[in-house]
């Protein structure tokens, strides 16, 4: 049993069958990357996950409870962070309280009103959001602006805010797309460093394979909105049907 | 029967009102993706350019009069309007009764003009602003204008009466073989429901089936796209903003007979022709009409004296509770696309 | 101080001297000199500001926050005056209950409002809380005042009869007034050519805008602040954080609602008559162009916005003609004609043109109001002071606006 389960999930969007019959499992700890084509039904499953879309047919079972028709800030509380292709930070709010908002949300649950009370006069909080920016290198910018960071930072500010809530499963959309090599190596680094430092469990969605293939544990293959074929990272690469539905353009 | 074909009959004057400035609204919507707070004083500039025509028909000079001295041995002199002595008693007569249908001529460039300057003089700095900002722009603009017309027309309404031939009331009752007297519907309103119809068929039309009107509903649909094709599309949204207000300033033009102009009618119409929109469905061109005309009908409904006795008041709040349901059951309004300032 | 940071305190510590000693700054001028006319240090007058200032204040938690745009919120304070004057009819003329009522039954119908509205975000929230607002007063004016039901007695507005029961008045006076203390009664101190006026209404509300603004300086502080701050930052990442946006802007919507019925109340305690007018939307647009104006999201901003609004509008409308005519007397005759043609539509009754071009300036020139707008200068005059950044400017430069 792994820790999401994905069983015979189905989406139409009019005519076009974006999903078909997806079953997908996601063992814990492990790092599980899901590749294919453009078109290939990535995204539509993700978003199936966080509550954006709801499937037409099938379950998506977490940690033994069903998330399907719940809001999407009801299964961030069951443990699952979202990080999306283009970072999604509050621009307008300095790092620091960046990094504070999850925390708060992990600890008061999805509303609290502490109307009066002072925000940092909350040790508790203003100590484990310093303890994460650190994890992150990125105390030193605390009171800037979150708007102005450049784009590895934002990403980086993306992931501690995920981090902080210590999330049962992490989702990751695309994390490096529109990178460059530099920053999407200190990408595979930062990645790899937490999977490292803590026990969790990632689902990566990815085009390059470069990134693919540097954090990937198990990787599952999407053609047309089905799973192709699922396996280990070097079985994949040798895999006949996946060099012809996928690899054959990309000269892994 | 007859009392509810009356009522649909007063709701359509209404309706057709709302109908052609929620047009104009969601046409400015749907291009620019601005919340024109300002458009009921498009209406109101309208109604106030038949004003200004009727009152400058209206001129006149003393001349003496041929015939002679009153009792005192005084020359005698009488009052000649400038209609009359350019084009004439009898055309100059006619174009004084018809002063309002006239003013559509003057009214047409005078509203697009209008629009133009808006446009390019203060809306096209707000397309990236907020639409809180837009809003709060536009609604400053919309004092601006009523006060300028207070300024100069004063505070009291000003009666423009229609043309001598449709001053008087069809009696539907007999026609249809109801009682006569029973069913009795001004000429002007009718005029006016048709003028609305032809309005409204007409921006359809253009539309539909010009080029121009093809490429401002693709612009609509995907500005993006349309523009990397390198088509200018902001030269075609500002003319579109042009004929919103033109048909805003029409509707105001044949509005006047019906309700005498004043400075805050704009603003009046414009809180009724934003609910009309958003039960419209925001950014559907035929919700915005059928939700004109049905609330303007529904509304008249309530003001029948039998509704009336059991709920008292119902007709001031009908269209606002009717809104507040739609928008709780299908909170995309009658016919509003999906993904349309769903945010 | 009081769970304050330095800065925040220095704040309120300002506001609280230029409220309680109002009655001398807004006096600057000798009572019989010709600039008398710039006064403002009447009691009615800054019980205004006050009272406005606290409607701002409300306002800028809701607005300033979150970014929701209500353009209703004129409807509470209706509300809340409405409220107020019938507790003086059903009980006696003491302010405290009638300013309790009116704030809990503004909060009682934003609760409501906002629930519905809030459904909606962005413009439609704005059309929605527009249409409730016009609604309320449709209701106010006409529908609750029918002879069966007179809630609101209609055009006339709501006031104080004599044959009304006044349950508690006993031998209480027949105006309003705080356990005896009546609203209007005022102390004029003398000076030289100078009179200053200290009314107890005034400092009633002086008072509780105090409260009032301490109050939003800890909100703005507290974790329930951050929050609103984030959902006008990013709503999206919010919600994927686990966070339920909808019950934050709620309490949002019902604090600042309560803040209006509070002055609706407050307006009533002054003045013991309701009208339906005070909810019209041209009231509600009002209250935002004073957020606006001082600063939306600052704290001290909507203060300032209020007084000066209400300040402009006390000149602007008292001007006439034969102001101006005083005021231009040294001018050539042609000249003083000129400039008095120029000026006049924008004095006197024209009050409503100078509002209306002062938003439209606000919001295309001045986009974060005059806190903004001082900030920028005072940031210009400290670079020309000290050239070379020292730690001080650089701190100074990273204050986040206030």
């Amino acid at each position: 049993m792994g820790l999401l389960e994905i069983k015979n999930v189905g989406k139409r969007f009019g005519g076009l069958k974006a999903l078909d019959n997806v079953n997908l499992s996601v063992a814990e700890n492990t790092v599980h990357a899901i590749i294919g084509p453009n078109g290939a039904g990535k995204s539509t499953l993700l978003n199936c996950l966080i509550g954006k879309l709801i499937p037409d047919t099938g379950s998506v079972m977490f940690d033994g409870q069903s998330v399907l028709g719940r809001k999407p800030h009801e299964i961030n509380q069951m443990g699952i962070s979202r990080v999306f292709q283009t970072p999604e930070i509050f621009g307008d709010l300095t790092v620091f309280e960046n990094v504070m908002i999850p925390i708060f949300a992990k600890r008061d649950g999805a509303f609290a009103l502490h109307a009066l009370r002072r925000v940092l006069s909350d040790r508790d909080i203003v100590e484990r959001t310093e303890m994460m920016l650190a994890d992150v290198n990125m105390l030193d910018k605390r009171d800037a602006h979150a708007a102005s960071l450049s784009r590895g930072d934002k990403r980086r500010l993306e992931m501690a805010m995920c981090l902080s809530q210590q999330p049962k499963l992490l989702l990751l959309d695309e994390p490096t797309a529109g990178m460059a090599r530099a920053d999407t190596n200190n990408t595979i680094d930062l990645l790899k460093e937490i999977k490292h430092k803590r026990d969790i469990t990632m689902c990566i969605i990815e085009h390059d394979m470069h990134v693919v293939f540097s954090l990937a544990e198990r990787i599952t293959v999407l053609a047309q909105g089905t799973p192709l074929v699922e396996d280990s990272p070097d079985n994949i690469k040798g895999h006949p049907k996946v060099r012809e539905a996928y690899l054959g353009e990309a000269q892994v | 029967m007859d009392a509810i074909l009356l009522q649909i009959l007063n709701g359509l004057d209404k309706g057709s009102a709302y109908a052609l400035i929620a047009l104009g609204l969601t046409l400015i919507f749907g291009t620019l993706g601005v919340v024109n707070f300002a458009h009921g004083a498009l209406f109101m500039l309208g109604a106030f350019c038949a004003v200004t025509i009727s009152k400058l028909f209206n001129l006149s000079h003393k001349a003496s009069e041929p015939s002679g001295v009153d009792f005192l041995g005084n020359p005698k002199y009488e009052d000649v309007l400038y209609v009359e002595d350019w084009f004439g008693e009898r055309l100059g007569g006619w174009m004084l009764d018809w002063s309002v249908p006239l003013s559509i001529l003057f009214a047409i460039p005078i509203m697009i003009g209008i629009g133009y300057v808006m446009e390019r003089g203060l809306i096209k700095h707000f397309y990236k602003r907020p639409h809180a900002d837009q809003i709060l722009v536009t609604f400053g603009l919309a004092i601006v204008l009523q006060e300028v017309i207070k300024y100069f027309y004063g505070a009291n309404p000003i009666p423009t009466p229609a043309p001598e031939m449709f001053r008087g009331s069809f009696d539907f009752g007999a026609a249809l073989g109801f009682d006569a007297n029973t069913i009795i519907y001004p000429y002007w309103r009718m005029v006016y429901f048709v003028f609305s119809l032809v309005i409204i068929g007409g921006v359809f039309a253009f539309l539909r089936f010009t080029t121009f009107g093809m490429v401002v509903r693709a612009g609509m649909a995907d500005r993006e796209t349309v523009g990397l094709l390198g088509i200018d599309i902001d030269r075609r949204f500002t003319i579109m903003f042009g004929i919103a207000a033109a048909v805003a300033g029409l509707a105001g033009v044949m509005y006047t007979p019906i309700n005498s102009p004043n400075y805050h009618m704009g603003m009046d119409f414009l809180v009724l022709s934003f609910v009309v929109v958003v039960v419209g469905g925001m950014g559907s061109l035929p919700g915005a009409v059928l939700a004109g005309f049905l609330l303007g009908v529904l509304e008249s409904f309530a003001s029948m004296n039998q509704i009336k006795s059991l709920l008292p008041g119902i007709d001031q709040i009908i269209i606002y509770l009717v809104a507040i349901a739609i928008l709780l059951t299908r909170p995309r309004g009658l016919m509003g696309r999906k993904g349309v300032m769903e945010e | 101080m009081l769970g304050l940071n330095k800065k925040d305190t220095t704040i309120l510590i300002v506001v609280a001297v230029l409220t309680m000693a109002a009655p001398f700054i807004l006096n600057p001028f000798p009572t019989n000199s010709s600039l008398a006319q710039f006064n403002a240090g009447y009691p009615d007058l800054m019980q205004r500001f006050v009272i406005y200032g606290i409607f701002a204040i409300g306002f800028n938690i809701l607005f300033g926050l979150t970014g929701y745009l209500s353009f209703g919120h004129a409807a509470f304070l209706g509300i809340g005056s409405y409220s107020a004057v019938w507790m003086f009819k059903l009980l006696s003329f003491n302010v405290i209950p009638a300013i309790a009522l009116s704030i809990v039954v503004a909060g009682l119908f934003s609760v409501v409002i906002g629930y519905i509205s809030l459904r909606r975000s962005g413009i439609y929230f704005s059309i929605l809380t527009l249409a409730f607002a016009q609604m309320s007063f449709n209701l106010a004016y006409s529908v609750l005042s029918n002879p069966k039901f007179n809630l609101t007695n209609g055009e006339t507005g709501l006031q104080v009869y004599g044959s009304d029961p006044q349950y508690l008045k006993g031998s209480g006076p027949d105006v309003t007034h705080i356990f005896g203390l009546e609203m209007r009664a005022t102390e004029t101190l003398k000076l030289g050519g100078w009179s200053f006026d200290f009314n107890v209404g005034y400092y009633l509300c002086a008072l509780i805008l105090l409260v009032s603004f301490y109050i939003s300086v800890r909100i703005f502080r507290s974790p329930f602040g951050m929050m609103l701050r984030a959902v006008k930052s990013n709503q999206q990442r919010m919600n994927y954080t686990g966070l339920n946006s909808r019950p934050y802007t709620l309490a949002a919507f019902v604090i600042s609602g309560m803040y209006a019925g509070l002055a609706g109340g407050l307006l009533a305690a002054m003045d013991p008559l309701a009208g339906a007018e005070r909810m019209q939307w041209t009231a509600s647009g009002e209250v935002v162009l004073m957020t606006i104006l001082g600063g939306a999201g600052t704290l001290i901003g909507p203060v300032l916005g209020a007084g000066f609004i209400k300040y402009f509008e006390n000149i602007f409308s008292k001007i006439n003609d034969n102001v101006l005519h005083t005021w231009f007397a040294a001018l050539p005759d042609g000249m003083e004609d000129f400039l008095i043609t120029i000026v006049h539509p924008f004095v006197g009754k024209g009050w409503h043109l100078t509002l209306g071009l002062m938003f439209m300036a606000v919001v295309i020139f001045l986009p974060g109001g005059l806190v903004q707008g001082g900030q920028k200068i005072g940031r210009l005059f400290r670079r020309r002071g000290a050239n070379a950044p020292g730690p001080e400017g650089e701190a100074a430069r990273k204050q986040p606006a206030e």
